[in-house]
Formats: C-alpha cells, sequence, structure tokens
C-alpha cells in the first residue's frame, strides 16, 4: 500500500490511507527522505489519522523519519494520532520524544509555519 | 469455546493481518474501541517477536467466557531458538534483537493475563488473555 506524497508550497504531506506493512512504512521513510531534497522542503507531515494501531515498528520508523529529516534540513511533525491509539502506545512504552506532533493536519501546517516563521526571523 | 482462528506468521504482511482479525473479534466480543487497539497492539507486537526470532510460526486467537465476562485468548506459537532467560526477557530494556520489538514487556503491559512457555531449541508459546470489562 503506497503512501501519497503531496507538495504544498515548502512542505510535503505524507497522508497514510491503510494500515501499513513494515516494508510500506520502510518505504515511505525512503521516499520522504529523498522527496525532502527534490523538493527543497522545509517541513514534512505525516499524517497518521487513518492508523488504527502505532507498535514499535512504526513509531520507530516516524521517529527515523523525523530525525532524517532534521539532518536534511526539515522539520516534521507527526498530525492526527487518534486517542486509542496513543493509550496502546503509552501502555506499550513508546515515545515519540524529539519529535513533533500535532493534533490535525491544520495544527501542523500551522507549527510549520511558525517554525519557518522563527528561522527567517533569526536570520 | 468456538474454533480457533488461526494466522501464520511468515512475512510482515501477516503482521498486519493478524491484528486485523484480532480487531475484528475484539470488537464482535464488545471490547471497547480502545480495548480493541491495546489488543490489536500486544499482537503486533508479539506477532513480529516471531518474525524476528524464529522467522515463522503461527498466531491462533480464541474466544472464552467465564460467565460473566468474555476473553480473547491469543497464543503465539513458534519452533524457533527459543528463549534461554525468559524472567528477564519479560524484564523491561531487556532485548536480544538490538532493541528494535519492545516485545514481550510491552505486550504483557497491555493484556490482563500473560504466560510465557520456552525451551530452548525447541521453540517458545505464549498465550495472553484479555477481558471485557464488567459494568457495574
Amino acid at each position: 500500500m503506497e503512501v501519497p506524497i503531496l507538495k504544498q508550497g515548502h512542505y510535503l504531506i505524507a497522508s497514510i490511507q491503510s494500515a501499513l506493512s513494515d516494508a510500506d512504512l520502510s518505504q515511505l521513510r525512503e521516499k520522504l527522505i529523498e522527496r525532502v531534497g527534490k523538493f527543497r522542503a522545509r517541513g514534512v507531515i505525516v499524517d497518521v489519522t487513518a492508523l488504527d494501531v502505532m507498535d514499535s515498528f512504526a513509531v520507530r520508523t516516524l521517529r527515523d523519519i523525523a530525525h532524517m529529516a532534521r539532518l536534511r534540513g526539515s522539520e516534521t511533525v507527526i498530525v492526527g494520532i487518534q486517542p486509542e491509539v496513543a493509550f496502546a502506545m503509552v501502555q506499550l512504552g513508546l515515545t515519540l520524544k524529539g519529535v513533533a506532533t500535532a493534533l490535525d493536519l491544520e495544527e501542523g501546517l500551522a507549527f510549520l509555519d511558525l517554525q519557518a516563521k522563527g528561522r527567517s526571523d533569526r536570520g | 469455546m468456538g474454533d480457533d482462528l488461526h494466522c501464520p506468521i511468515a512475512a510482515d504482511v501477516d503482521i498486519v493481518q493478524a491484528r486485523q482479525m484480532g480487531r475484528e473479534l475484539a470488537a464482535q466480543l464488545g471490547f471497547s474501541a480502545g480495548d480493541q487497539t491495546v489488543i490489536a497492539a500486544a499482537i503486533s507486537e508479539i506477532a513480529r517477536n516471531i518474525l524476528m526470532y524464529a522467522k515463522r510460526g503461527e498466531l491462533l486467537l480464541r474466544t472464552v467466557n467465564d460467565g460473566a465476562r468474555h476473553g480473547l485468548i491469543v497464543v503465539a506459537q513458534d519452533e524457533g531458538p527459543g528463549i534461554r532467560d525468559v524472567q528477564r526477557a519479560l524484564q523491561d530494556g531487556y532485548s536480544t534483537s538490538g532493541g528494535l520489538g519492545l516485545g514481550l514487556p510491552g505486550a504483557r503491559r497491555l493484556m490482563d493475563d500473560f504466560e510465557v512457555v520456552s525451551e530452548v531449541g525447541h521453540g517458545t508459546r505464549v498465550t495472553m488473555k484479555k477481558w471485557t470489562r464488567t459494568h457495574g
């Protein structure tokens, strides 16, 4: 199941549509990191609203995406973690430490805009 | 007790299949949406353990009723290398896979009952249960 990646302004938006296998998740990671360079993206949003479970592999892959994108000069926000999914993640001991999250796509875009503004204000 | 649902685990797509089957069965038994997710997450971890350590194995899903509550039982079995020190494998932060899965301790926290039987060189069987919550 391929995850569509849309380009909107300086941002890339990966919108997960259905359950993903480990291979699908790894492919998403590779594609996103490649496209950050190709489109000179400043920010990446991964929308996980449709994910009904996040296990250790999914969380690890999202963390990897965020860290790799940052190394390429791009901020990542994970949006749309459902309440039950958050509950199970905490029970499992899974964290997204060091990775920005936002409630939904709208909040995610607002976060990236704020980050971009902070960057341009600094100089 | 009905027939077991059988789910072979030999590739990453089987993990997705297994947790979807678990979620559906949990929904049929009347588990809350939160508990359905918890069960699906536990199945995901335990199925991944099979893939990582034994390469292949199977999951059996089964329902029980103790008179007051419904229960969902997940049995994960493989004929892999087995676990040398089960007590240690159940401790947080212990993993021989380079920290990829949270494996057993994570799944144990999600479920109500959790049992591991393992024999080195012969395989591992994990049996975990979740009960519907009684109301009132």
